[in-house]
């Protein structure tokens, strides 16, 4: 689809965004998530919940413990259904884009009977194309990641790095428009962690894919973020949406940035207000 | 130095088990009619394997696997079929769960009058054991397929029977094999017993059996013997084949 497309179909299919929460200068949305509810129960985790997702950005949730990260992303990427309200891409339902989804738990989320190459072009057999264009196409994005891993072993005989590092590279390989992301790093060891913020970093400057990502780690969650999306306990409301704006890529250097650093502050007390509000 | 000993571990069970068998029979501490010496055992199986204990062998192979086989074709796709919709599998659940405690020896009488005092009963007998052991192993390992890697799938864009047979089928094969193979435990034990009672003329159990009537004891044990080189084959065949075929089983 050319720009021209995307752009008439926002127009015709867009969501009145009078209510949208537009803080600070935000790009076009992609998503836009209007009357959001769920409950699980009778716990209400959103009510009447709006959101707008800029294009080409990357976006961290962060908030308590279970305020309902997990099921936001989760109901986004339509693993879990909602009550009501609507989520429209470009105007688009789901069903009509290409997405990919990272799950935190990679050992589980891998076929650990495939091949690490077989893995990462699954996907591309679902959307039925030809054996040998998916090798092709594997081999490119390997290629242009420049991915330096035995692909033919199988999952449980790579580090838990690497099959994250697959997990990531079997969501990208379809060339998603937008990618999810449930704490992709919490299971690996910190060393792992820090490698792997890196590889994300490339991958999103590199691809410009729309990436939200959910982290539990304040720093990362701001180090990576363009917008750092900030939620109340259930139910939950946005408790601010702060924009990032130090320049990528960002390094060990940017963490004792002035600005970054305020920013991170900044996060933490509406955090912690969020937190101590009964 | 340790470790070097570590293999040979399992060797002292069964040295053990041969010198106490050897004093026994030595010092004449059992009548040694109803125990013979290891030697005596050990003639009668050897030269029994090249003659009719051989022969008696190959048919409770043929049997047993046979059984094993026909309840592998049967069992798997219906656990499948089963574990793949739970609402399916709860409302057979009961009646799996009765005939899987039936005694399967308790079913000889009814499958003689179906099927005669051929081969046919006793691996008929044998297949309907193991058909029950398999398939509530097989409708497990479907039922218990990991969520996430079922989610995985669906968001790749995988439809239901994609999921069933790329991700549900290799989720169960573990717990397919552990079907699997204690159906094969299960069918030679049908076998062998069917083998000694119903009208038969050969087969292990029959071979014990005879041997036991005519009172020639080596030939007994050689036979008895014959059998639980049988059954821990098997199971360790069925082992092998799981290593290679289901590699990332416990990883
Ligand atoms: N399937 C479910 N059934 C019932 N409650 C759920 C379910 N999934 C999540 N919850 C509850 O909803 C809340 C939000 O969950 P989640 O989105 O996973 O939180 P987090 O922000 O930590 O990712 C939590 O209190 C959790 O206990
Ligand atoms: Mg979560």
């Amino acid at each position: 689809m050319n720009a021209a497309q995307h752009a008439l179909r926002v127009e015709t299919a867009g969501v009145p965004s009078a209510n949208s929460l537009t803080v600070g200068a935000i790009k076009r949305p992609h998503v836009t998530v209007r009357g959001l509810s769920k409950k699980f129960g009778k716990t209400t985790i959103y009510d009447n919940f709006d959101l707008d997702i800029p294009r080409g950005e990357l976006i961290s949730v962060f908030g308590p413990n279970g305020c309902g990260k997990s099921t936001l992303i989760n109901m986004i990427a339509g693993l879990i259904p909602m009550d009501a309200g609507q989520i429209l891409f470009d105007g688009m339902q789901l069903a009509d884009i290409k997405f990919g989804y990272v799950f935190q738990n990679y050992r589980e989320a891998l076929f650990p009977w495939m091949r690490a190459f077989d893995n990462i072009a699954y996907p591309l057999k679902m959307m039925n194309v030809s054996p040998a264009e998916r090798k092709a196409r594997t081999e490119q994005l390997v290629a242009r990641l420049g991915v330096k891993i035995d692909l033919n072993l199988y999952p449980y005989q790579m580090s838990g790095g690497q099959q994250q590092l697959v997990s990531i590279m079997r969501a990208l390989v379809v060339e998603p428009e937008i990618l999810f992301l449930d704490e992709p790093f919490s299971a690996l060891d910190y060393e792992m962690t820090l490698f792997m913020r890196e590889q994300l970093q490339k991958l999103f400057m590199e691809s410009g894919t729309t990436m939200v990502l959910v982290s539990h780690d304040l720093e990362e969650a701001v180090y990576l973020a363009d917008h750092v999306l900030l939620l109340s306990r259930h139910p939950a409301r946005v408790a601010d949406f702060p924009a990032v704006t130090s320049p990528r890529p960002r390094t060990d250097a940017t963490l004792s940035d002035p600005e970054f650093v305020s920013t991170k502050a900044h996060c933490l007390e509406v955090f912690q207000r969020e937190v101590r509000r009964a | 130095m340790k470790e070097k000993l570590e293999p040979f571990l399992p060797v002292i069970g069964v040295v053990g088990l041969f010198a106490v068998w050897f004093g026994a029979t030595s010092l004449k501490l059992v009548d040694p009619v109803l125990l013979p010496s290891p030697m005596e055992a050990g003639k009668a199986f050897y030269k029994g394997m090249y003659g009719v204990l051989g022969f008696d062998f190959v048919k409770t192979v043929y049997r047993t696997l046979m059984a094993t086989a026909i309840a592998a074709v049967i069992a798997i796709p219906l656990g499948i079929v089963l574990g793949a919709s739970e609402k399916l599998y709860r409302s057979l659940e009961f009646v799996i769960d009765f005939f899987r405690s039936t005694p399967a020896s308790a079913m000889f009488p009814l499958f003689l009058v179906l099927f005669g005092v051929g081969d046919e009963t006793k691996i008929s007998v044998a297949a309907f054991g193991a058909i029950l052991v398999i398939l509530f192993n097989v409708a497990y390992g479907v039922m218990n397929a990991r969520k996430t890697r079922l989610l995985a799938a669906k968001v790749m864009g995988a439809s239901r029977l994609r999921v069933l047979f790329d991700v549900m089928l290799f989720e169960s094969l573990p717990q397919t094999f552990v079907g699997l193979r204690n159906g094969v435990s299960l069918a030679l034990v049908i076998i062998v017993v069917a083998e000694m009672f119903i009208g038969s003329q050969d087969g292990l159990g029959h071979s014990v059996f005879e041997a036991q009537q005519m009172f020639e004891m080596p030939r007994m044990y050689a036979a008895i013997f014959a059998a639980g080189a049988l059954g821990y084959g098997l199971n360790l065949i069925f082992l092998t084949i799981e290593r290679r075929f289901v590699h990332w089983s416990g990883k």
